[in-house]
C-alpha cells in the first residue's frame, strides 16, 4: 500500500506542476484525493451520530420498558415504507453514477431525479408522522409528555432528536443533488470527471445507512 | 510565454498580488498567506485572553471584590477558557505553521483542498464572531465556565446558545483542517518522500489531524443536543425529565480529553524540528518519536474519564480510567528522553527557539509529572478542583504548547517574513517569561494543595500571601509577553532581511527562499535522505567550496 500510494503521489505531482503554471497555482484536480477527503468526512459524520447511538444506548438499559412502551406507540408501517424508499433511492443513486460512467447522461439525470423525489417522499412521510404525533399531544416539553415516566420522555426525546438530525441530512444531500444536477445538465460533470457526483452519492448512502438503525431501535423494540 | 508565469509564480508569496487590497489576503487560497492569516487572528484572540487572565489575577490579588464583582468574575474565567482553548490553543500551531510548512516541508505546492482551507478560516472566524457578539446581547455573557457543564448550562439565563454555536462552527473548522492535511499527507509529497523521511513535525501534525477527525464529531453532537435541550427540553441531559448529566461529561471529555493532545502533539513535532537543527545532529529515535505521536493519539481516547473521578462514577472505571491514564503519560515521557539525548553531545547553538524549548521542556515536565498526581484517584480526590488542576492545565497548555508557539514564532519568523527579528530582545524577554510564569502557575500548586478551590471569586485570608505572589508573577509575565511581541513587530518593519537558511536547518523549507515564492519551489525537489541528514548537507556543501 505504502509503495502504491507514493508511486500515485509522483503521478499526481507531475500532473499538478503542469496544471500550475496554467492557472490558479493552487488549484489541481485530484479525484483520489477528493474521494480520502469524502470518505474522512463520512467518518466524522458517522462519529456524530455515535454520540448519539451512544446515549440511546445508555438510556435504553436505564429505561428498557420505558422505551418499550414508546417504539410500540410508533407507527411501524410509515417507517417501514420509509425504509423501503430510503432503500430505492439508494440503489437508484449507485445507478445515476453508473450511467455517467458510461457516458449516458441522460439516464444519469433520470435517476438523480428520482433519488432525489424519493428522499422528498421520505421527508413528507416523516412530517406527518410526526405531526400525527404532535396531534395526540406528544411533543417535546408538552403537557401530556410530561405526565408520563421520565423514560418515555427520553425516549421521545431521543427519538425526536436523532430522527430530527436524520432529516435534516436527508435535507442536506436533496440539497447538495440538487446542485449535482444542475452540474449534470450544464456537463460540469462528465463521463471523465465524475467525482462530485460519486463523492455526493457517498453521502446519500451514509444517509441511508444511519437510518438503517434508526429504523429498528425505535420502530421494533420488543 | 512560459517564462512570464514560471517569473510570477517564482515571486515570494508576501509580495504576489492576485487581487485588489485586502482581498488578495482574504480570499487567497495561498496556504502560506492562510496561515498568515490564522497568526494574525490568533494573536489578537491570545491578548484578549491574556487581558481576561490579567484582570482575574488582578481581582483575586485581595479577598473579596478588588476590581470585579463575583458575576463578572465568572464570566471573565469562562471567556478566558473559551478564548484560550477554542480560539486560541487548539487551532494554534497546526492552523498557523502547520498551513504554512506543512506542505513545503513534504514537498508540494500547497495543500489538498486550497479552497477548503479558506473556508475553515472564515468558519474560525465567524465561530470567534459568536463568541464575541454573545457578550453584547441581552442575558448577559456566558458563565458556565468553558466545560459547558449540564445542568447550569441549561438553567442560566446567560447567554449560552450563541457561544455554544460558536464552539461547534469551530469544531467544524477544526475538522476541516484535519481532514484537509490527512488528504494532503498521503497525496501530495513530492518523489522520494516516503512516511519515514517526513519531518517529524509532519508526523505530529498527521496524527493530530486524526485526532481532529476522530474526536471533534463528537463534541459537535454533545453541544448541538445542549443546545436542544435549551431551546426544547427534550430531556436528554435534564435529570428532572429523566436525563443524565453524568453522560454529558462523558460526552464532552471524549472529546476533551483527545483535544488535549490536539493541544499538545504539535508542539511536541516543533520541538522535534528545532532541536536538531540547533545541535547539528540529527533527531534521536526518529521513528519511536513518529510511533510516539501515534500512540499518543490511540491511547489518548481512552482516558477521557479521569476528569471524571469525583463525578459518581463505579470504582471499577475509575480504575481502568486511572491506569490508562499512567500509560498515555509514557509516549510522552519517551519524547522526553528522546529530545534530551538528541542534544548530548551535540554542537548547540544557544539561540532564543531552543531557549523557549529548554524552557518548555522543563515546565512540561512538571505539568506531565504533576498529572499524574491527578490521575491517581486517592490524590485526584484532594486536589480535584482546587488551584492545583488549574497549575496543572496551565503548564501543560501554557508552559507547553504557547511556549513553543512562541519558539516557532522566532524559529520560522525569518522564514514567513524574509526578516531577522533581534536575538538580544528575543533573549531578554525569556528570563523575564519563565520567572514570571512560575511566580504565577507554581503558587497555584501549593494554593491547591492548601485548599483553595478553582473559580472562587473571594478566599479565606490566608491564602493572600500566596496570590499576592502569583499577581505579581503575571504583571512579570505579561511584561515579558509585551517584549516578545513588541520584538518580533517591531523587526516585521524594521527587522534586517533573513537569508534562506540563516539556522543551518536541512529540512525542505530552508531550501527555499525566505520568504518563499507564491508555488514554494521552481521545481517540486526529488528527496533521496532522510529529514535530519546533516551529513549529506555538510559534504555537499564542502563539494561545492
Ligand atoms: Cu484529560
Amino acid at each position: 500500500m505504502e509503495s502504491l500510494d507514493a508511486t500515485n503521489t509522483i503521478v499526481q505531482q507531475e500532473v499538478g506542476t503542469k496544471a500550475h503554471h496554467i492557472s490558479d497555482p493552487h488549484q489541481h484536480k485530484d479525484a483520489v484525493g477528493a474521494k480520502i477527503g469524502m470518505w474522512l468526512f463520512l467518518f466524522t459524520e458517522l462519529l456524530l451520530f455515535g454520540g448519539l447511538f451512544l446515549l440511546y444506548m445508555a438510556y435504553r438499559l436505564q429505561y428498557t420498558k420505558d422505551f418499550v412502551i414508546g417504539g410500540q406507540e410508533l407507527n411501524i408501517i410509515l417507517g417501514t415504507v420509509n425504509t423501503i424508499i430510503l432503500l430505492t433511492s439508494s440503489l437508484t443513486m449507485a445507478l445515476s453514477i453508473a450511467a455517467i460512467q458510461r457516458g449516458k447522461k441522460d439516464l444519469s439525470i433520470i435517476f438523480l431525479v428520482s433519488t432525489i423525489l424519493m428522499g422528498l417522499a421520505f421527508l413528507v412521510i416523516k412530517y406527518f408522522e410526526w405531526t400525527a404525533k404532535f396531534s395526540h399531544g406528544i411533543a417535546p416539553n408538552s403537557p401530556e409528555l410530561l405526565s408520563k415516566p421520565n423514560g418515555e420522555i427520553v425516549f421521545y426525546g431521543m427519538y425526536f432528536s436523532m430522527t430530527g438530525l436524520h432529516a435534516l441530512h436527508v435535507l442536506i444531500g436533496i440539497v447538495v443533488l440538487s446542485f449535482m444536477l444542475v452540474f449534470l445538465l450544464r456537463n460540469k460533470i462528465t463521463k471523465e470527471d465524475y467525482i462530485k457526483l460519486e463523492n455526493s452519492g457517498l453521502y446519500w448512502h451514509l444517509v441511508d445507512l444511519i437510518w438503517i438503525f434508526l429504523f429498528p431501535l425505535f420502530y421494533l423494540i420488543h | 510565454m512560459a517564462n512570464g508565469t514560471l517569473a510570477a509564480t517564482l515571486e515570494n508569496y508576501l509580495e504576489y498580488k492576485s487581487k485588489k487590497g485586502i482581498f488578495a489576503w482574504i480570499l487567497s487560497t495561498d496556504h502560506k498567506r492562510i496561515g498568515i492569516l490564522y497568526l494574525v487572528a490568533m494573536v489578537t484572540f491570545f491578548w484578549v485572553g491574556v487581558t481576561l487572565g490579567f484582570l482575574m489575577k488582578l481581582e483575586m490579588l485581595t479577598p473579596g471584590k478588588t476590581i470585579v464583582d463575583a458575576q463578572t468574575y465568572n464570566t471573565f474565567f469562562t471567556l478566558h477558557g473559551v478564548i484560550m482553548i477554542f480560539l486560541f490553543i487548539i487551532p494554534g500551531i497546526p492552523a498557523v505553521f502547520g498551513n504554512f510548512f506543512l506542505p513545503i516541508q513534504i514537498g508540494a505546492r500547497d495543500v489538498a483542498f486550497p479552497r477548503l482551507n479558506l473556508l475553515s478560516w472564515y468558519l474560525y472566524i465567524i465561530g470567534g464572531l459568536f463568541a464575541i457578539i454573545s457578550l453584547f446581547l441581552q442575558g448577559g455573557p456566558i458563565d458556565t465556565g468553558w466545560t459547558f457543564y449540564v445542568p447550569y448550562s441549561i438553567r442560566t439565563t446567560t447567554n449560552v446558545i450563541l457561544p455554544l454555536l460558536g464552539a461547534f462552527i469551530l469544531g467544524f473548522s477544526s475538522i476541516l483542517t484535519g481532514l484537509n492535511f490527512i488528504t494532503t499527507v498521503h497525496r501530495l509529497r513530492a518523489p522520494g518522500m516516503t512516511f519515514f523521511r517526513m519531518p517529524l513535525f509532519v508526523w505530529a501534525l498527521y496524527a493530530t489531524a486524526w485526532i481532529q477527525v476522530v474526536a471533534t464529531p463528537v463534541v459537535g453532537i454533545t453541544i448541538v443536543l445542549v443546545i436542544i435541550e435549551r431551546l426544547l427540553h427534550v430531556g436528554i441531559f435534564d435529570p428532572a425529565l429523566g436525563g443524565d448529566p453524568l453522560l454529558f461529561q462523558h460526552l464532552f471529555w471524549i472529546y476533551s480529553h483527545p483535544a488535549v493532545y490536539i493541544m499538545i502533539l504539535p508542539a511536541m513535532g516543533v520541538v522535534s524540528e528545532i532541536i536538531p537543527t540547533f545541535a547539528k545532529r540529527t533527531i534521536f529515535g526518529y521513528k519511536v518519536i513518529a510511533f510516539s505521536s501515534l500512540a499518543i493519539a490511540l491511547i489518548g481516547y481512552f482516558v477521557w474519564a479521569h476528569h471524571m473521578f469525583t463525578s459518581g462514577m463505579s470504582d471499577t472505571s475509575r480504575m481502568v480510567f486511572s491506569l490508562l491514564t499512567f500509560l498515555v503519560a509514557v509516549p510522552s515521557g519517551v519524547k522526553v528522553f528522546n529530545w534530551v539525548a538528541t542534544l548530548y553531545k551535540g554542537s548547540i547553538e544557544l539561540r532564543a527557539p531552543l531557549i523557549y524549548v529548554m524552557m518548555f521542556i522543563f515546565l512540561f515536565s512538571i505539568g506531565g509529572l504533576t498529572g499524574l498526581v491527578l490521575g491517581s484517584l486517592a490524590t485526584d480526590i484532594h486536589v480535584t478542583d482546587t488551584y492545583f488542576v488549574v497549575a496543572h492545565f496551565h503548564y501543560v497548555m501554557f508552559g507547553g504548547t504557547a511556549v513553543i508557539l512562541f519558539a516557532a514564532l522566532h524559529y520560522w519568523f525569518p522564514k514567513m517574513f524574509g526578516k531577522m527579528y533581534n536575538e538580544k530582545l528575543a533573549i531578554w524577554a525569556t528570563p523575564l517569561i519563565f520567572i514570571g510564569f512560575n511566580m504565577l502557575y507554581f503558587t497555584m500548586f501549593i494554593l491547591g494543595y492548601l485548599g483553595m478551590p478553582r473559580r472562587y471569586w473571594s478566599y479565606l485570608p490566608e491564602y493572600q500571601t500566596l496570590h499576592i505572589i502569583s499577581t505579581v508573577g503575571s504583571w512579570i509575565l505579561v511584561a515579558g509577553l509585551m517584549l516578545m511581541f513588541g520584538n518580533l513587530i517591531y523587526s516585521l518593519f524594521k527587522g534586517k532581511p533573513a537569508e534562506a537558511n540563516p539556522w543551518g536547518g536541512v529540512t525542505l523549507e530552508w531550501q527555499v527562499p525566505s520568504p518563499p515564492p507564491v508555488e514554494n519551489f521552481e521545481e517540486i525537489p526529488v528527496v533521496n535522505h532522510g529529514p535530519y541528514d546533516f551529513s549529506t548537507i555538510n559534504e555537499n556543501k564542502d563539494g561545492k567550496s
